[in-house]
């Protein structure tokens, strides 16, 4: 059954139409890749469907729940993890959690317990009393990831999970995510730039272009569309589908939201 | 999740009773306006120096301008010494110069993700911001027993009476809430940091000055009376008179004027504040 459910979802800022009639449906479990090339339309799709803006046009449910109409109950069973940095360098790693323990309705007598066992789940039982400023970049992005999942979510949505992380940091927090779809069986909604990270992790994945859904399917099925042979990889697939216009839109703020988080992470 | 289980969900939402969700709904507003406000105090636990820099200013206030004005008798405060009259006022405006600035605090986590993380929790928009609002209410009251300590010295006989005590961490707390909250409106509004270290200095000069702070309102050209009484500093400043000090006030408000305008007003701004904070997200 599908957890995920989009219906000619549409997206306008002004004259530009950022997101254009986009239908898709996840399914409970699935690890669902968004790839897409900056502007492509990517982010406004996860603020869409994690309520934070509402869409121009077209409807979505998440969880069985409507992203317009029932905007409460959705907040309620999803996580999202922004692109940006989104756990407090001035909190501990346990204060962090802490909060978003108490914003999840975890009951008080469990809170504590819940806490414990996400820092230790994510290898950060030592470091639970230090300042979040000291972290380095993947314990923050795996702190960040635990804040969304506290309440174990039926959707968590990742927005390009891995930007700005090194080699080593980047391993550890795709090892983290293959974990939460393995063991918690959670439905995962993630962005991504990386062609090896999408085949890595993803069932299927949706390459967008200027708002549109170009191609859909599992990267294998991707590889046979446009004629590719066993040595063909998602990058070309990527490449033949977004590569016709030669600069993206959105590119300042777009680049510097990123290199302020790479700057931050690194 | 099975399409029953989805379904059952649904239908319990549905038949719950309208005053059990209404019930819930209020504790876990409270709940959550404290998780955010002690997320704040926590933070200005692990630093505590803004709490010794912001105390800096009013020093220089009552020490240096009170102490001046005093002698100089230029302004007429009837039975009252200069210096008394002015030790509330300054108390306000030290509360308003720390509350203005929490604005500054919404767009920081606007530019990294914290709040897109809380707006896309199940976390009522009030309670975001009225919990920062109760944290801004607490920095205030440090502020106060900074006031009062200076006030020992300065020989300003204030009112001990616990009544009279409590009544005036009130007034600063509401008034702490209150313009933090009208900071957060501005920081929705213009959205980055420097166009907000502009507009919250234009704006805070004219709050303080159109206010009984530093002279009465008495003494204001009759245009300015009028925009002082508009202006909810005034009422703070006017109930934190009567509550500190022990002499009788000339032309006093009446305190439940003053606590009256600033809970409406407080109640006004936390709504509008609330309607447009999901803007922060665009």
């Amino acid at each position: 059954m599908a957890t995920l459910i989009t219906q000619a979802l549409t997206k306008r800022f002004g004259a530009l139409t950022a997101v254009d009639a986009v239908t898709l449906s996840v399914e409970a479990g699935e690890v669902f890749g968004l790839l897409g090339r900056n502007g492509a339309g990517k982010t406004t799709i996860i603020k869409m469907l994690t309520t934070l803006i509402k869409p121009t046009s077209g409807t979505a449910t998440v969880a069985g729940c409507d992203i317009v109409r029932q905007a409460r109950q959705v907040r309620g069973v999803i996580g999202y993890v922004p692109q940006a940095l989104s756990a407090d360098g001035e909190l501990t790693g346990y204060e962090n959690l802490l909060v978003f323990a108490r914003l999840y309705d975890i009951p008080r007598h469990e809170q504590d317990a819940r806490v414990r066992d996400m820092l230790a789940s994510i290898g950060l039982k030592d470091a639970a009393d230090r300042l979040v400023r000291s972290y380095s970049g993947g314990m923050i992005r795996r702190l960040e990831i635990a804040q969304s999942t506290i309440h174990q979510p039926e959707v968590l949505f990742l927005d390009e999970p891995t930007v700005g992380l090194d080699p080593v940091a980047r391993d550890e927090v795709l090892a983290h995510i293959e974990r939460l779809a393995r063991d918690d069986r959670s439905t995962i909604f993630i962005t991504t730039h990386y062609m090896e990270e999408a085949e890595r992790l993803c069932n299927r994945v949706a390459i967008m272009h200027q708002g549109r859904i170009a191609a859909i399917g599992t990267p294998q099925a991707l590889k046979m569309a446009i004629g590719g042979n066993g040595r063909t990889t998602l990058d070309e697939v990527f490449i033949y589908y977004t590569g016709s216009s030669p600069e993206s839109r959105g590119g300042y703020d777009d680049t510097a939201t990123k290199r302020r988080t790479a700057q931050r992470l690194g | 999740m099975t399409r029953q289980q989805n379904g059952a969900r649904r239908s319990v939402l549905a038949k719950a009773p309208v005053t059990a969700r209404r019930t819930g709904y209020l504790t876990g507003f409270f709940k959550k306006t404290f998780a955010i406000a002690a997320m704040e105090l926590t933070k200005l636990r692990h630093d505590p120096t803004e709490l010794f820099t912001r105390a800096i200013q009013p020093t220089l206030w009552l020490l240096l301008f009170g102490q001046v004005f005093s002698h100089a008798r230029a302004i007429p405060t009837g039975s009252l010494r200069y210096i008394d009259f002015l030790a509330p006022g300054i108390l306000a405006q030290s509360v308003l110069f720390i509350a203005i600035f929490n604005g500054i605090s919404i767009i920081w986590e606007r530019d990294q993700g914290i709040v897109y993380k809380f707006l896309a929790s199940p976390t009522p928009r009030s309670a975001l911001v009225l919990g920062k609002a109760v944290s801004a209410g607490v920095r205030g009251l440090s502020q106060t027993v900074i006031i009062y300590l200076l006030g020992l010295l300065l020989g300003i006989s204030f009112n001990w009476h616990p009544l009279a005590l409590m009544g005036v961490m009130t007034f600063v707390f509401l008034g702490a809430a209150l313009f933090s909250t009208f900071s957060l409106i501005v920081a929705c509004w213009v959205k980055t940091r420097e166009r907000f270290m502009g507009v919250g200095q234009v704006l805070t000069m004219p709050l303080f000055f159109a206010s009984n702070a530093i002279y009465p309102v008495a003494m204001m050209p009759h245009w300015l009376q009028r925009i002082s009484h508009l202006n909810p500093l005034t009422y703070q400043v006017d109930g934190l008179r009567s509550l500190m000090l022990t002499g009788s006030i000339a032309g006093s408000l009446g305190l439940w004027l003053d606590l009256a305008v600033l809970l409406a007003a407080l109640t006004g701004l936390v709504m509008i504040s609330a309607w447009l904070y999901p803007n922060i997200a665009r």
